[in-house]
């Protein structure tokens, strides 16, 4: 059935969020990124923030994030979207803006800048996506690929004694007085990404209530760099992400928790 | 007689950027310029504005490129090893034009080298210490009164071709305090349609420099080429003293033409036709008035407090037939009158046979 | 005498442009009713397809829509009550 044969009667159950253009993402086949746009997109538009949301792109598979929104974005240098944000935030109080960051630029090259945000609290929100590898530069080790994962730097399998050991952010970060809401979620079914979306709509409202900075790990697929094809790179997440990056909110301090509450009876 | 206030240089440029209407700083401490810093975190609150202690200079060179984006005056100060860290973020601006103010008191390097006062950043500061095809405007004050003016006309100067602009004092200038008369605080700050304060009412903004395709990108980086082409041909100022009846003419900025001054002055009591000629902004070079002196002059002496960098621009300048000395200091030590004055008088008894 | 198949209360349209090829709609969707097409898009994909077969054994789940990283599928329920004709 072609669009042309909707008829206007039936409702939809589910459709493009309108905050999402119709700009074809540039992902490869069963990447995670791609849910996770959408997902964003969903809460922007359910919490009406196209006047507001600021995409902070950072350097990696999604580099062209502010591209797929229809609201105001712009670049940031690798690693430093935490800073780029948290200059936005500080010069127009009123925007929502959220850094939208990989492990690489996230956990590897920007770790003091999403450290130090978290440590001034600012009232930002980083949506933090962990697929344990480097995609956009062709599969290398990330700082979250796990001992023994292939990449085309750890060629035999991560060796501590050579690369160290996976970092887990949500963990880390947590300890921090800064952040009001820290969780981690997946993509890995359907169950799992209307997770996500509660979560990042959370995180937003954490940031519209001027709680602090929120920030959401979402484990998510990377077919071509894991070289397992979409539906089995979804079990492969399963069977060994989750271990490691054991799903779950890190922080969620009270006044998140109401919100939370009020969330559930809305 | 207008009043004035005695006032250290990095006061001065502190000062300099509230007038100006600076709208947020982000600074990292580092010697000799944390009077800066200290001054703004308490001044910038005080004026409702905002002000951040970063964890470094590379997220204080970030933070500009945010508060950039959306469209406020902003600057940070630092000193040349942190100088070094901005490198990439201010190429960042230049390629996504935007405007900002960085503050570099140099001082003795290369390394971690030491507080004194130097000039060694020349390269990186003026022929681009970043990467890609970008320029930046250069300002080297003089005096604490230039510490103020020139602040605030680096603000001007970035919102008008939506660039970064380099305040480039020493840290000898840093430190100096001297009489300063106050400039009127800048009221009208240009509109930024373009700018990053959400999509209300107008299509989304983006605002960035990346382009996968290159020949997509090559038109962008061709306006900014035009960009500095128009800066070349608007923006050099320089100051010109005793050049009409000058055979020997000293070219130095910053700290080092305070020397040189001097050094000229005691010449002319013993009858030694010496000129200064001191530039002001190191991009745009004043290649055009250095190289209209040189029809008539045949002896340079550059005095900087670097290791013959800026000196390449002046022989560039006045090309290759004309004799041109090099009198300096590097690694943080100062150069004094006396130290010029003996160049002069070397130059003047030793004609280059020819 | 006349017999109307039972129309399901909901179906899903997949942009077959926009699709990549993946799978994980197919892989998630309860009632399989989701394939692979036989001939390739634009992009040199095989788009997923509703199988005619199966089609009305859509329920709107949207657990497609939900997997789908392309947001290639939108979910629609049918609101005309679906009759049944025995002759």
């Amino acid at each position: 059935m072609a669009k042309s044969d909707v008829s206007e009667l039936d409702t939809a159950l589910y459709h493009r969020p309108e905050s999402l253009e119709d700009y074809p993402f540039h992902f490869c086949p069963g990447c995670g990124h791609g849910i996770v746009f959408r997902l964003i997109a969903e809460v922007v538009n359910e919490l009406n923030l196209k006047e507001r949301a600021v995409c902070v792109a950072s350097v990696g598979c999604s580099v062209n994030s502010y591209h797929y929104f229809n609201f105001d974005g712009l670049e940031s240098a690798h690693g430093r979207a935490p800073a780029v944000a948290t200059a936005i935030k500080r010069c127009h109080p009123h925007l929502i803006p959220f850094t939208y960051q990989g492990d690489g630029d996230l956990a590897a090259i920007g770790t003091a800048e999403i450290v130090h945000a978290c440590a001034r609290g600012e009232n930002i929100t980083t949506i933090f996506v962990n697929n344990a590898i480097y995609g956009m530069t062709g599969g290398q080790m990330a700082p979250t690929t796990l001992v023994g994962m292939y990449s085309t730097s750890t060629p035999d399998g991560r060796k501590p004694a050579l690369s160290g050991y996976p970092i887990r952010v949500c963990e880390m970060l947590s300890t921090l007085e800064g952040p009001a809401y820290v969780a981690r979620v997946s993509v890995h079914n359907p169950a799992a990404v209307r997770k996500t979306k509660q979560a990042i709509k959370l995180a937003f409202r954490t940031q519209l209530a001027g709680l602090g900075i929120s920030l959401v790990e979402v484990l998510s697929p990377c077919p071509t760099n894991w070289k397992v094809e979409p539906v089995k790179a979804l079990e492969w997440l399963v069977e060994h992400l989750l271990p490691q990056y054991p799903l779950g909110e890190y922080k969620v301090i009270e006044a998140v928790a109401v919100l939370r509450k009020e969330a559930g009876r809305a | 007689m207008s009043s004035k206030t005695l006032m250290a240089g990095n006061i001065a440029i502190a000062e300099g950027a509230i007038l100006a209407g600076c709208q947020a700083y982000f600074g990292y401490p580092i010697t000799p310029q944390n009077e800066i810093l200290e001054h703004m975190s308490k001044r910038m609150p005080e004026e409702g504005r905002v002000f951040v202690q970063t964890e470094s200079e590379l997220a204080a060179i970030n933070m500009v490129y945010g508060a950039a984006a959306a469209g406020c005056r902003v600057m940070t100060s630092t000193s040349s090893p942190g100088f070094s860290l901005e490198q990439e973020g201010i190429s960042y601006m230049s390629g996504a034009e935007l405007p900002g103010v960085i503050v570099n008191v140099m001082r003795g390097g290369p390394g971690l080298g030491n507080i004194g006062g130097a000039q060694g950043d020349y390269f990186q500061s003026i022929k681009g210490g970043g990467h890609g095809d970008y320029r930046v405007i250069n300002l080297a004050p003089a005096s604490v009164q230039e510490m103020m003016d020139l602040t605030m006309l680096a603000f001007e100067l970035a919102d008008k071709y939506r660039n970064p602009v380099v305040v480039l004092p020493d840290g000898f200038l840093g430190q100096a305090m001297e009489p300063v008369v106050m400039r009127e605080p800048v009221t009208e700050l240009p509109g930024k349609p373009w700018a990053i304060t959400g999509a209300l009412g107008r299509p989304k903004n983006i605002i960035n420099s990346f382009e996968m395709e290159p020949a997509n990108f090559r038109p962008r980086v061709e306006l900014l080429l035009q960009k500095f082409e128009k800066i070349r041909r608007n923006e050099v100022r320089y100051e010109g003293i005793n050049l009409d009846d000058a055979s020997l003419v000293i070219v130095a900025y910053g700290s080092a033409s305070r020397s040189a001054l001097t050094a000229m002055r005691v010449a002319r009591q013993e009858g030694l036709p010496v000129g200064l000629l001191r530039p002001i902004t190191l991009f745009p070079f004043p290649y055009e008035a250095l190289s209209n002196l040189a029809q008539r002059v045949d002896n340079f002496l550059v005095a900087e407090l670097s290791s013959g960098q800026f000196i390449e621009d002046v022989r560039l300048a006045v090309g290759l037939d004309k004799r041109v000395e090099l009198v300096n200091q590097y690694g943080g030590v100062p150069l004094s009158a006396e130290e010029i004055l003996d160049a002069i008088e070397k130059m003047v008894k030793q004609p280059v046979g020819r | 005498m006349v017999v109307a198949q039972r129309i399901s209360s909901a179906y899903i349209i997949i942009d077959a442009e926009r699709c990549k090829g993946c799978c994980l709609c197919i892989s998630v969707c309860p009632k399989e009713i989701i394939g692979l097409a036989s001939h390739i898009n634009e992009k040199g994909y095989l788009p997923a397809v509703v199988l005619e077969e199966k089609a009305h054994d859509c329920t709107g789940c949207t657990a497609c829509a939900m997997m789908c990283p392309d947001t290639a599928i939108s979910v629609y329920r049918h609101n005309r009550v679906p009759i049944e004709l025995v002759a």
